[in-house]
């Protein structure tokens, strides 16, 4: 048995499948094709949730995505549980447990609800005026209470085992929404050849034939014609036919996302499938066919269990085949909650009474229910209800006045109209414009490519609808060039042309202030707030929207914005489009972050750049650090070995024997043309007519405004080829700034650049024994002194391999940069270290790289400089060509604060303790007692300790630092202050021996 | 995310392939070492920042790796043309229509 | 004015709440104003605020082009701190936070500043290296900043992954317990109602169209929509839209207008107990009252006032937020929006004299203003009321892109080498 209030024979899912679940830890057995919704009220389960401040007993309220009550928790396992799902929308499964939200210790008895009792002193905005004394109470007592009672599910608290996946699409036509109107717009644009892409948010198309049994089209029934034309449209090879699928987002250039949901609905979903895919579709025209939202009647206590839309009663009946009640009271402003009524009635249904707010009802719907004897109430309306946990009466009264009755019901339908669904139309950017006449906000002006169609469009009537949906649909088509097709024909009929609505606040929802006539349910914003807002000040539709909280729900106010704005302009005595709107923003309705995010995580979150050695290196146990992509090996510990003491062995092993770092981070470019030279005297500060080919120059490249943005060395191959080396972190960028100059300034220079970062690995070979480690190795080069001098460059054959080698030091010892092709980089590795191990030589990283050019002063850019550094503050005014007309940053470097007294220069500092390392980062003071805030002159760059100096050193930034040399300066920490002295940034072989071997 | 043409490759391509780089058609002064601080101020950091038509360079830098230039509008982000470097400042009325929204009505009357 | 307290609240909770008056009155323009305030955003107000308070000028304007606080003060993620590195930023973002830890008092309005923690994450030597260079400057200029292990960052925000395995694995983080978040909306209302009572002018739906100087160049006043309304002086702070402002005074100023997007997700009950920035991963997080988790995204790089921005930044900001928070995988996005940040190249603000005498302009302040508001406000009056600028002010200057004299934060936070 699938639930007492399933009607035999009413609906469209099979009887004989069934599905288990649990709600609140209760049985309940469900039919394939149910929501949690349908299925609860089944078993005549109303109460779903409870409200977000007040914490009010709530029950379902409508049968879509619009719903603001019945928010619940899925969980298929510990590690798969998502909460605020929409009971409406999550399909039943077999084995899915479900929980309400938001209430402790239960839904029917939740200590929360005191705020309902307290809800007087908890009107809109009231938070603003109080929890202001005392002043550290807010932290530490109002706003932890109210963040607890705030909220509605609970997070997951395990990572998301499931995944997702990602597409991009192209298509000529999209169309979002399969309702009739969708339906015919996407036949018409495929039948032309086009490339179509329908798209509809519910499992089965039909939209409103969900519930529109009367609808007859091409002599079927709605919903049958609707599939089989989705079956026609699945069948061609043009189209693709999306269901479970919502049109979230518009972007620009008509870029629109849409979320499908593949096996949420599945008991044993394929674990190769993903739970949710997300299309991002470039679509070259929209053609919107979203339908439209019924509103709910505002009237006092119009929000207990049992209270629900009129359209999704029929809904329930029509296509889940349940009756929301044995004795059911309608209320309404609009004909098409008559038509609810007739369908429960004929279904076995008491109806209590129709109650119409207007006088004059459509003359068809009154005779049908004449015709099945049903009371209507005209001119009057419903003025309270009763009932804790669900609703078990309705207080009527004759509008104006008079005496009042109360009927007992067992639920009440209410309808006052439809909100056309503009929500893709206003985010692609158009105007909406208020129609009068119908009191609707309808597309206004377009500004991009696409056509709202049927209800979204403010459409009436069903063959209206066809015939729009079908001309738009071509018409879209035609304007991708398509002309081939027939137009379909589609004749449809339905029983009644519903007229009427209203917006606002009914009879039974004030105007005294103490009336609770919800608009938003969700966020228990009721009329006399909108009104408390206006009379606060709050005059424009945005601040009476923040003030009272209406419509930033989790439905984001598809049931209540046009409700409160309504009430505004009452409450203002304006009309309605002069409080204006407030903005559509996406998506429509919420989307997974593991969605959006799909394949980006894990390994292909951010991929890692990994050396051509990578795997040797980790071999020999290297740890590895992360700088900016790249992973670096950092130091290689043996046995017993922090990394204090493995990087101590390795400085001390590099000078006294040798050593080998992975130099292949570092970027790499080919510069060559006739025209190189003059492009690099323009690029770096230095000046390249003077280097010859197979010598190598350090070089320093500015920004435009004189600081330094990048350094490296730069070999010259031939007189029109350079190998030009930069920073790890600014290869990308550097190349880009080249090719921008090259390109956009200097495109008269015949050169061309060439990134070749990932085509060279490079392996530097670094010590006393460098030479002679590699020099077996090496054909085709004279590595002697004399033939090749510190700062060489040659080409030749390195095991059998061509080679750029390069004599260069970043340590100041003899040595080698050994350049391959990257895929002989761990084949040469190998070969080096089985000569370098024999001869005490040791693997290197990045911590042992900076602590041997630290000892020698060589800077690191990013790190000793800080894009506020000129070449003079680093000491390396050297490498600016004086006599160079131009270079860029040329002109920034004679700015008046770059050529200013006491600028911030890079020096040495040497602790009193030499046991001490100071902390980089660590700032820099001449008076260490003066008072907070202190004058700080600099900071620490650079700071280890230096086994082979014995002590520790450091490289600062010091304001007039060269002035300083030899001054007492101190580093004051939290707990004590350090003593240091400013010296030359040189700590090891002053004399520069080493280096030429 | 914009759809942006290369022109050079002549084709519609995804923003994901583009980098943007400022605005366009500033000349590094051929003395730039001679002007004053107020030009070099100008040059390198005044950039024109206009609720209107915008003309603005950009690198398909995920493509061929050229610079290329582009008038768009920086209210309804539509581009009006794309034209390689070197070539003229196309001389527009600010008010030009194709970056105007389409003037597309709807059912409202 | 009416004072707003628990008794007030509880008084009309007996009666309907008849008896709240409006916040602020809408009063027709005068003719003339000591002085106009362009923007009635929070540093407009509150610039407003201070120069009736602090100052005794009354006779002020603040022209509002669509509704208060409807640009960046209602559109940000509300986060402030004051963990800035130079002394000009330190200056002026603490003063902004010593405002803060007042406000509420001050303006009798609940700003709900909450001091929740900033926490910045530090994923590599580099991080860590400008970090502690910030925590030291800081605790030489009296802010709270401290260095915390993975392990005590992990303690102080469970929902952390500190795991070795994550791409880019935590090696600490640094604190400022101090930092925290405000509720937006309430900043700008409550400056409002408080200048307003002082006997401010706040005048939305107003848009200047120009402004008017005399015959020696000063300013006059400023042309509206609702007609000319004539001014001593003009505070220009007007976000987005300072270059368009300025313009009508022949005032160039180096900005470019950037969208930046954020994003909420559905609320939930409390799981996120402080604010968490990541510059490497390129993410900030909250979770405010309401339970809503408030997560900033990038800004694009091209010039646009289009208040939207792409999907593109939306996901690669979720990238990194499932990265660090990989239980929120099955969280929902329930809104995302733009605002238009105005962004100077060394992404400082300025807050200058301009060339034209008696106009003044606050603009600049990219992703910043928020937290700033105070401070901001507070300085920008003292410029206005004296002419000259506050010492905490004064390195803020139009000037500094002649000298090169910049407060280059971002240039401070350098690259990756």
């Amino acid at each position: 048995m699938s639930g007492a209030n399933r009607i035999p024979g009413a609906g469209r899912l099979t009887p004989a499948k069934t599905a288990r679940f649990t709600f609140d830890g209760r049985p309940y057995t469900a039919l394939e094709g149910d929501t949690v919704a349908s299925a609860l009220l089944a078993n005549g389960v109303h109460l779903m949730g409870r409200s977000f401040k007040y914490h009010r007993p709530r029950g379902v309220v409508s049968a879509g995505p619009e719903e603001p009550n019945a928010l619940i928790d899925v969980q298929r396992d510990a590690a798969r549980r998502q909460p605020n799902v929409r009971a409406t929308v999550q399909e039943v499964f077999d084995g899915v447990t479900i929980a309400s939200q938001n209430r402790y210790p239960s839904l029917s008895f939740d200590v929360g609800s005191i705020n309902n009792l307290l809800s007087p002193f908890f009107a809109a905005g009231f938070y603003y005026k109080t929890f202001m004394w005392p002043k550290k109470a807010w932290k530490h007592l109002y706003e932890p209470q109210i963040r607890a009672a705030a909220g509605l599910g609970v997070s997951p608290d395990q990572a998301d085992p499931d995944h997702y996946a990602g597409r991009y699409a192209h298509c000529d036509v999209l169309v979002a929404g399969a309702g009739v109107a969708g339906l015919s717009a996407a036949l018409a644009a495929a039948k032309t050849g086009a490339s179509v892409i329908l798209c509809d948010e519910q499992p089965e198309v039909g939209g409103a034939l969900h519930f529109d049994t009367s609808v007859m089209i091409d002599g079927k029934p709605g919903f049958d014609w609707a599939q089989s034309v989705a079956a026609e449209l699945a069948a061609m090879e043009n189209v693709t036919v999306l269901t479970r699928t919502t049109a979230f987002g518009y972007y620009e250039h008509n870029f629109v996302g849409l979320v499908e949901r593949v096996t949420d609905h599945l008991a044993k979903p394929d674990r190769r499938l993903p739970r949710e895919r997300l299309w991002q579709v470039r679509a070259k025209q929209v053609v919107i066919a979203t339908g439209a939202i019924e509103r709910h009647m505002v009237f006092s206590n119009n929000d207990r269990p049992g209270i629900l839309l009129a359209s999704a009663a029929r809904t329930y009946l029509n296509h889940f085949g349940v009756a929301v009640g044995r004795n059911v009271g309608v209320y309404t402003a609009n004909d098409s909650a008559y038509e609810a009524a007739f369908d429960l009635k004929r279904a076995g249904v008491s109806i209590a009474a129709i109650v119409d707010c207007r006088q004059q009802p459509g003359a068809a719907v009154l005779a049908e229910a004449s015709r099945l004897g049903i009371e209507v109430l005209t001119g009057h309306s419903v003025i309270d209800t009763a009932g804790k946990l669900r609703v078990s009466s309705m207080t009527v009264a004759r509008n104006g006045g008079g005496s009042s009755r109360t009927m007992r019901i067992d639920a009440l339908i209410t309808s006052s109209g439809w909100t056309p669904s503009v929500h893709l139309f206003s985010q692609s950017r158009g105007k909406v414009a208020y129609d009068a006449e119908s009191q609707r906000f309808l597309p206004g002006t377009y500004v991009q490519e696409c056509i709202s169609v049927g209800a979204c469009n403010g459409t009436n009537g069903l063959q209206a609808t066809i015939d729009e949906a079908i001309a738009a649909g071509r018409d879209r088509a035609l304007k991708g060039g398509f002309t081939g097709g027939d137009t379909p024909a589609i004749s449809g009929t339905n029983a009644f042309e519903w007229t009427g609505g209203m917006a606002g606040a009914a009879e039974g929802a004030g105007p005294d202030t103490t009336v609770k006539a919800f608009i938003d349910f969700q966020n228990d914003v009721c009329a006399k707030d909108i009104r408390l807002a206006v009379r606060e000040g709050m005059h424009s539709i945005e601040h009476i929207k923040r003030f009272t909280t209406n419509g930033m729900a989790t439905d984001q106010g598809k049931l209540s914005n046009i409700h409160g704005l309504a009430i505004a302009a009452e409450a203002l005595g304006r009309e309605i489009p002069k409080v204006g709107l407030t903005t559509f923003r996406a998506p429509y309705t919420p989307v997974t972050f593991g969605t959006l995010i799909n394949h980006s995580r894990g390994d292909l979150f951010d991929p890692a750049r990994k050396t051509p050695m990578h795997a040797f290196e980790e071999a020999k146990g290297a740890i590895f650090e992360d700088v900016g992509n790249w992973k670096r090996a950092w130091y290689y510990p043996r046995a017993g070995e922090d990394m204090h003491k493995a990087v101590d062995r390795e400085c001390v092993t590099v000078r006294q024997s040798a050593g080998i770092f992975d130099a292949s981070t570092l970027g790499k470019i080919e510069v060559v043309g006739p025209d190189a030279a003059k492009f690099l005297n323009l690029l770096y500060t230095n000046g390249w007519d003077t280097l010859k080919p197979g010598r190598c120059r350090y070089g320093i490249m500015l920004r435009e405004d004189g600081f330094i943005y990048d350094d490296g060395v730069v070999g010259r191959m031939a007189e029109d080829r350079f190998h030009v080396t930069t920073t790890t972190g600014g290869a990308a960028r550097v190349m880009h700034h080249m090719e921008d100059y090259l390109q956009t300034e200097f495109p008269h220079l015949d050169v061309w650049l060439t990134s070749a970062t990932e085509q060279w690995a490079v392996i530097a070979v670094q010590g006393p024994k460098a030479r002679e480690i590699i020099a077996p190795l090496v054909e085709g080069i004279d590595l002697s002194n004399e033939a090749f001098p510190h700062m060489s460059v040659a080409e030749g054959k390195i095991c059998g391999v061509p080679t750029r080698l390069f004599r260069m030091s970043f340590t100041g010892e003899l040595g080698f940069e050994v350049n391959v092709p990257a895929d002989y980089g761990q084949a040469v590795m190998e070969a080096i270290w089985a000569r370098a191990e024999p001869m005490g030589a040791c693997m290197y990283g990045t911590e042992t790289m900076h602590v041997l050019r630290a000892e020698k002063g060589y800077i690191i850019v990013g790190q000793d400089t800080d894009g506020t550094v000129t070449p003079d503050d680093a000491s390396l005014g050297w490498a600016i060509g004086k006599k160079k007309p131009d270079f860029v940053g040329i002109r920034g470097l004679k700015r008046s604060d770059l050529v200013a007294e006491g600028r911030k220069q890079l020096v040495g500092l040497l602790t009193k303790d030499p046991k001490e390392v100071l902390e980089e980062g660590a700032q820099i003071v001449a008076n260490p007692n003066e008072p907070v805030p202190m004058t700080m002159l600099g900071h620490v760059t650079s700071s280890y300790w230096s086994e082979n100096c014995g002590r520790s050193i450091a490289m600062a930034l010091v304001a007039g630092g060269k002035a300083r040399l030899g001054q007492t300066l101190y580093v004051p920490m939290a707990d004590r202050t350090i003593a240091v002295e400013v010296s030359e940034m040189v700590f090891f072989d002053k004399e520069g021996g080493r280096i030429h071997g | 995310m914009l759809l942006i043409r290369c022109p050079y490759c002549e084709e519609d391509r995804s923003e994901l392939e583009f980098r943007s780089v400022g605005e366009a058609h500033i000349v590094r002064p051929d003395n730039i070492a001679e002007i004053s601080d107020e030009a070099f101020a100008e040059y390198f950091f005044l950039r024109d920042n206009p609720k209107g038509l915008i003309y603005e360079r950009w690198r398909h830098i995920h493509g061929c790796g050229r610079f290329f230039n582009a008038v768009r509008h920086t209210v309804s982000d539509k581009f009006v043309m794309t034209y390689k470097a070197g070539e003229p400042k196309p001389d527009l009325p600010a008010a030009t229509p194709v970056a105007q929204p389409l003037a597309q009505e709807g059912a409202a009357k | 004015m009416r004072k707003y307290s628990v008794f007030a609240v509880a008084r009309e909770a007996l009666r309907g709440h008849k008896g709240w008056e409006a916040q602020w009155t809408s009063p027709e323009p005068r003719k003339e104003y000591d002085v106009i305030i362009v923007g009635g955003g929070g540093h407009g107000l509150g610039a407003a605020y201070y120069l009736a308070k602090e100052h005794g000028i009354t006779n002020v304007a603040v022209i509002e082009k669509g509704w208060l606080g409807g640009g960046n003060t209602g559109r940000n993620t509300t986060i402030i701190r004051s963990n800035y590195l130079y002394d000009e930023s330190m200056g002026i973002y603490e003063h902004s936070l010593k405002l803060w830890e007042n406000l509420s008092q001050e303006l009798n309005y609940n700003v709900m500043y909450s001091p929740r923690g900033v926490m910045m994450l530090s994923h590599n030597v580099h991080d860590q290296q400008v970090f502690k260079r910030h925590i030291h400057a800081n605790r030489l200029h009296g802010i709270d900043n401290e260095w915390l292990t993975p392990e005590q960052a992990k303690e102080f925000c469970p929902p952390l992954d500190i795991s070795a395995s994550a791409r880019y694995p935590l090696n600490g983080a640094a604190l400022q317990r101090r930092g925290g978040t405000a509720r937006h909306d309430a900043v700008a209302w409550g400056y409002a109602r408080a200048a307003s009572d002082m006997g401010v002018h706040v005048i939305q739906n107003c848009e200047v169209t120009g402004i008017r100087r005399g015959p020696d160049g000063r300013v006059i006043g400023v042309e509206t929509s609702r007609g000319f309304i004539g001014a001593r002086k003009v505070g220009v702070s007007a976000s987005g839209h300072n270059t368009q402002i300025m313009e009508m005074a022949d005032v160039r100023v180096p900005l470019t207008s950037n969208p930046l997007q954020a994003l909420v997700s559905e609320p939930m009950k409390p799981i996120f107990p402080c604010v968490v920035m990541s510059n490497t991963v390129h993410a900030y997080i909250s979770q405010s009252d309401k339970g809503e988790l408030v997560i900033g995204a990038g800004t694009d790089q091209f010039v646009s006032y289009s208040q939207t921005g792409g999907l593109q930044i939306i996901t690669h900001t979720l990238d990194a937020i499932c990265e660090l928070f990989p239980i929120f995988r099955r969280v929902k996005m329930m809104r995302q929006w733009g605002g238009i940040t105005d962004n100077t190249p060394d992404r400082s603000p300025i807050q200058s004299k301009t060339p034209v005498p008696g106009l003044y302009v606050n603009c600049g302040w990219g992703t910043g203003g928020f937290k700033a508001t105070p401070g901001s406000a507070h300085l920008f009056a003292h410029l206005i009321a004296r002419d000259a600028p506050h010492q905490h002010g004064a390195g803020f200057t139009l000037d500094r892109f002649r000298t090169g004299r910049l407060i280059d934060e971002a240039a401070a936070a350098a690259v990756a080498h």
